[in-house]
């Protein structure tokens, strides 16, 4: 048994580097277990390899010598990376920044030991199609095309996808119709798209630069429309920087550092090109990789030492551009909204692990939600904890993904919530296919950002009644 | 260490049957995350990792391991502190966390039977859920597990008022060495017959059998609760406090102390409200009728305040509790921030000779040249040195070593103990002769003798090869 144990050959280069990073990290965990209750996959495993506490030893141990880097990998996978044990850690471990490193050294060292699905969805979907502004149109024709042609049609009939990878046909399944894209396109080239909201403080709040996000664009535009809307309403003028892009925590929580500094240095300047107060995302996990930028730029920076001096002009860039983010709900908890109409039935709210986690916002959606008259809001048991979908990880662990998704469900069901409020763009995707998947879209349950309530609570608060 | 038997594919192959394919885990990376626990500098790493789901898995297992002459170390969620679940001689790790179920809420005798796996805040859960109390409240209780608890015989905070998990140990299924299973106990509140073996078993840190399932004593849950908490100059004022409150015949629920060093780093870490060059922290809890703890917990400030407080503050609600127990939350987070490595130890003293204790790690600390905060159970005496430093310096680790060798020594000569609630195991074996003298050093051996004569149980764990010589400190 002992023989499998002998050391790891340690090789130079940038693998090396990202452990040796991440190694150093691992020596802040004092090992008290306080993260294991906090952990989803620990909890439906109850296996300590499965937990943060575990994962973190395990990457301790590859940057010790005792464990290969390869065997330590599969439990870096399985982990969703809500990051809620940052929140239940008393010593304050990063183990964001553990993982994405580790994952990053992984990726560097032991390539090539994927599924094909995997590899597919790494190199497709994340590397190419998030990968650039350009792609991503590409990404909103193609989409569109499907669901015109009757593509669509056949691929469901046939159950070809459901066949091929089911995880990415459950997804396929729950997508809206997406509108045309040349009816989107110009609008989000634009500059201060949209009409001045009626009662006229239009801007009198300050100059909002919207983030629209890679999926969030593609697959549910319209919640980017709403929450423009909203934020017109209640007085911010809204402007959508061209040549943004993917915010890039697909690519840094995948381990490719490098892509995601690129996705950085990318948005940072299209930023930086509209002088703007804030910059604002309505998604949780957009929005704390746009806080976490001067980390990422820092870890990118260190991954790769002789290049690190250039890299001192985007810590502060990154810093200036980080300090202006704000999540959707976090700017208009304290704002007076135009009022608002009464919207029907029972709410109750899936937290965006890393709107809660990372972000550290808790009670702004949640105050918002309140807001609306004739909702009645519901707490929702262990809604700080992970849905499952973690970026693309439901597509990558389909199988744990859905474990964790059937206990939220289940929750879901026992608030008797007519309306599952969220906070993200995975989140939101994986709440559609959690509703379908527990029937509960069958007796009314509807899954929705909660920019789409405030619209329309905004909408039907002006219509004359 | 003696020489054991070989975990071979025979073996691996005789575990699968008897626990299914799924209960036995080989691969490196999935042993080495099961050769740890919380206690800093020891590690070890199983051959294999098996699963038991019932008291008959557990029973199969050990009969195999003893016949094959393997080790065997029970392990719940690995919040030890002493280096109790660390498989110092490789072998089996036992992991009992599948067999969590509460089995049993006897409302009519006021008894609880769990399996070794249920965490410790999943029973306070079930049986406050029914208007019940289970006391014991370990630090780590939202992760420690009942079976862990029970072999440690964990404290907790309000170990002053209503003792610790052995004094709820009502009954256990115990499999022995040789894989012989017995009972010990029930639900008799009055039980004399032979021998006490549930508390033999209780704090064995898992030497002596393998708790299978454990029936425990409950309560009526307390129907109030207030906090008060009192800021004190000076150190010996806080103990005087704590001595006059135990004179004036109040047993508070919780009785917590926080040194100069542990208030600093709360209020760096959390602000909460804290003055600054405040020497002590007194925390006062009391439960039970409103009346009754209404008039002990203003009786506890104004004693607080006789002896000298600086602030007293009595929470006018539930909610206020819990904003002023928050600096008593909050210690170990704060403190864990400061270094990479946290040493938690728990040096413990008869509560009348507190001051004195505290003053003896201060000093230590000093001349080690080693940061040593201090907090814990005032009410019981029963102290958390902590210790803020490096594993990976071992300069300072030496002095470190050195300093807890001497508040070891300064709590034995107080009268006091090497270990009030994390237990020997591997980090205090070198100490136990210094508390418990040869003779009844022996009786433990020969108790390990008779009954693991093969030491399969958990080996390594509380007796040491060779005990540390007690250097004749001079304190001061």
């Amino acid at each position: 048994m002992r023989a499998s144990d002998g050391k790891a050959p340690v090789r130079a280069g940038t693998g090396r580097a990202l452990l040796e990073a991440a190694g150093d990290l691992t020596y802040r965990c004092i090992r008290c277990g306080f993260c294991l209750p906090a952990c989803p996959t620990y909890g439906q495993t109850l296996l300590e390899p499965e937990s943060p506490r575990g994962r973190i030893a395990l990457v301790r141990a590859a940057f010790e010598g005792a464990l290969a880097v390869a065997d330590v990998a599969p439990h870096l996978d399985a982990c969703i990376g809500c990051r809620a044990c940052e929140t239940a850690c008393p010593a304050g471990v990063p183990y964001g920044a553990i993982l994405e490193q580790a994952r990053a050294a992984i990726e560097a060292e032991a390539p090539g030991r994927r599924r094909w699905v995997e590899r597919v969805a790494r190199r497709v979907g994340v590397g190419w199609l998030l990968g650039s502004p350009r792609m991503l149109g590409a990404a909103r024709w193609l989409l569109w095309l499907y669901q015109v042609s009757g593509l669509q049609r056949v691929v469901r009939a046939t159950g070809l996808l459901a066949r091929l990878a089911p995880a990415l046909g459950r997804l396929e399944a729950v997508l809206p119709p997406v509108p045309p894209p040349w009816r989107r396109g110009g609008r989000v080239a634009s500059q201060g798209v949209g009409s001045p909201a009626s009662d006229g403080a239009a801007g009198s709040r300050g100059r909002v630069a919207f983030f629209l996000g890679c999926v969030q664009e593609v697959a549910l535009a319209e919640v980017n429309r709403a929450a423009i809307r909203v934020l017109e309403a209640a007085g911010f003028e809204v402007v959508v920087p061209p040549g943004q892009g993917c915010c890039g925590a697909v690519h840094a929580h995948a381990g490719q550092l490098e892509r995601a500094a690129w996705q950085a240095r990318r948005n940072i300047e299209a930023f930086e090109r509209v002088q703007a107060d804030w910059v604002v995302s309505i998604a949780g996990g957009c929005g704390a990789q746009l806080k976490e930028y001067p980390a990422l730029l820092a870890h990118a920076a260190g991954a790769r030492r002789p290049g690190a001096e250039q890299e001192m002009g985007w810590l502060e860039r990154a810093r200036r551009f980080s300090n202006r983010v704000r999540d959707f709900t976090e700017l208009l908890a304290d704002v007076p909204l135009p009022p608002l109409g009464p919207l029907e039935g029972v709410v109750t709210y899936q937290d965006s692990c890393h709107l809660r986690h990372v972000q550290r916002i808790v009670d702004p959606p949640r105050q918002l939600l309140r807001r609306i008259p004739g909702l009645r809001y519901v707490e929702l048991p262990e809604a700080d904890r992970c849905c499952g979908a973690g970026g693309i990880y439901n597509l990558t662990q389909p199988e744990m993904s859905q474990q964790v998704l059937d206990r939220k469900m289940a929750h879901v069901r026992a608030t008797g919530a007519t309306i599952l409020a969220v906070a993200n763009t995975p989140c939101h995707l994986q709440m559609l296919v959690g509703a379908r998947r527990s029937g509960l879209h069958r007796q009314g349950l509807q899954v929705r950002h909660i920019a789409e309530l405030l619209d329309e609570a905004i909408r039907r608060g002006r219509t004359p009644r | 260490m003696q020489d054991f038997g070989a975990v071979d594919d025979a073996l691996l192959e005789a575990l699968r049957d008897i626990v299914g394919p799924a209960g036995v885990v080989t691969e490196p990376a999935q042993r080495a995350a099961y050769g740890y626990d919380a206690t800093p500098g020891h590690r070890g790493r199983p051959d294999v990792v098996v699963f038991p789901t019932c008291p008959e898995h557990v029973q199969q297992v050990v009969a195999l391991a003893a016949r094959r002459r393997v080790p065997v170390v029970p392990r719940g969620s690995g919040t030890n502190l002493s280096g109790g679940t660390v498989p110092a001689a490789g072998g089996i790790v036992l992991a009992l966390t599948r067999m969590n179920r509460v089995l049993e809420i006897d409302e009519a005798n006021l008894t609880a039977t769990v399996e070794p796996g249920v965490v410790t805040a999943q029973l306070h859960r079930a049986v406050e859920a029914r208007g019940l109390f289970y006391p014991p409240d370990p630090g780590s209780q939202a992760v420690s597990t009942i079976g862990g608890n029970l072999a440690e015989n964990a404290g907790g905070l309000r170990g002053l008022k209503y003792g610790v998990t052995g004094d709820y140990a009502m009954g256990l299924q115990v499999v022995l060495a040789s894989g012989e299973v017995v009972e010990t106990g029930g639900k008799n509140v009055k039980d004399v017959a032979g021998y006490d073996l549930t508390h033999l078993f209780v704090g064995s840190e898992g030497t002596l059998g393998i708790i299978t399932r454990a029936t425990l004593r409950l309560l009526p849950l307390p129907e109030h609760r207030r906090v008060a908490l009192a800021v004190f100059g000076d150190l010996e004022a806080a103990a005087r406090a704590v001595s006059a409150i135990i004179a004036a015949r109040i047993i508070p629920a919780t009785l917590e102390f926080l040194d100069r060093g542990t208030v600093e780093a709360v209020e760096a870490y959390a602000h909460v409200g804290l003055p600054s060059g405040a020497q002590a922290v007194l925390l006062m809890a009391q439960d039970g009728p409103r009346e009754a703890v209404d008039r002990d917990v203003e009786r506890m400030a104004a004693i607080c305040r006789r002896e000298g407080a600086r602030e007293v503050e009595v929470a006018g609600s539930e909610a206020e509790g819990e904003q002023l127990m928050a600096a008593r939350r909050y210690a170990l987070s704060a403190l864990a921030r400061l270094r990479p490595t946290t040493i938690l130890e728990d040096a413990t003293v008869p509560r009348s000779r507190l001051a004195e204790m505290v003053r003896a790690i201060q000093a230590a600390a000093e001349r080690h040249r080693v940061r040593i905060c201090t907090f814990g159970h005032a009410g019981d005496g029963n102290l958390h040195p902590t210790c803020l430093t490096d594993e990976r310096d071992p300069d300072e680790m030496a002095r470190v070593e050195a300093a807890f060798e001497e508040i070891f020594d300064a709590a034995v000569r107080l009268g006091g103990t090497i270990t009030g609630e994390h237990g020997v195991g591997l980090a205090k074996r070198e100490f136990l002769p210094w508390r418990v003298g040869p003779g009844a050093l022996e009786v433990m051996r020969a108790i390990k003798q008779a009954l693991d004569p093969g030491g399969i149980l958990n080996p390594g764990k509380i007796f040491a090869e060779r005990p540390r010589r007690r250097r004749v400190v001079h304190a001061g």
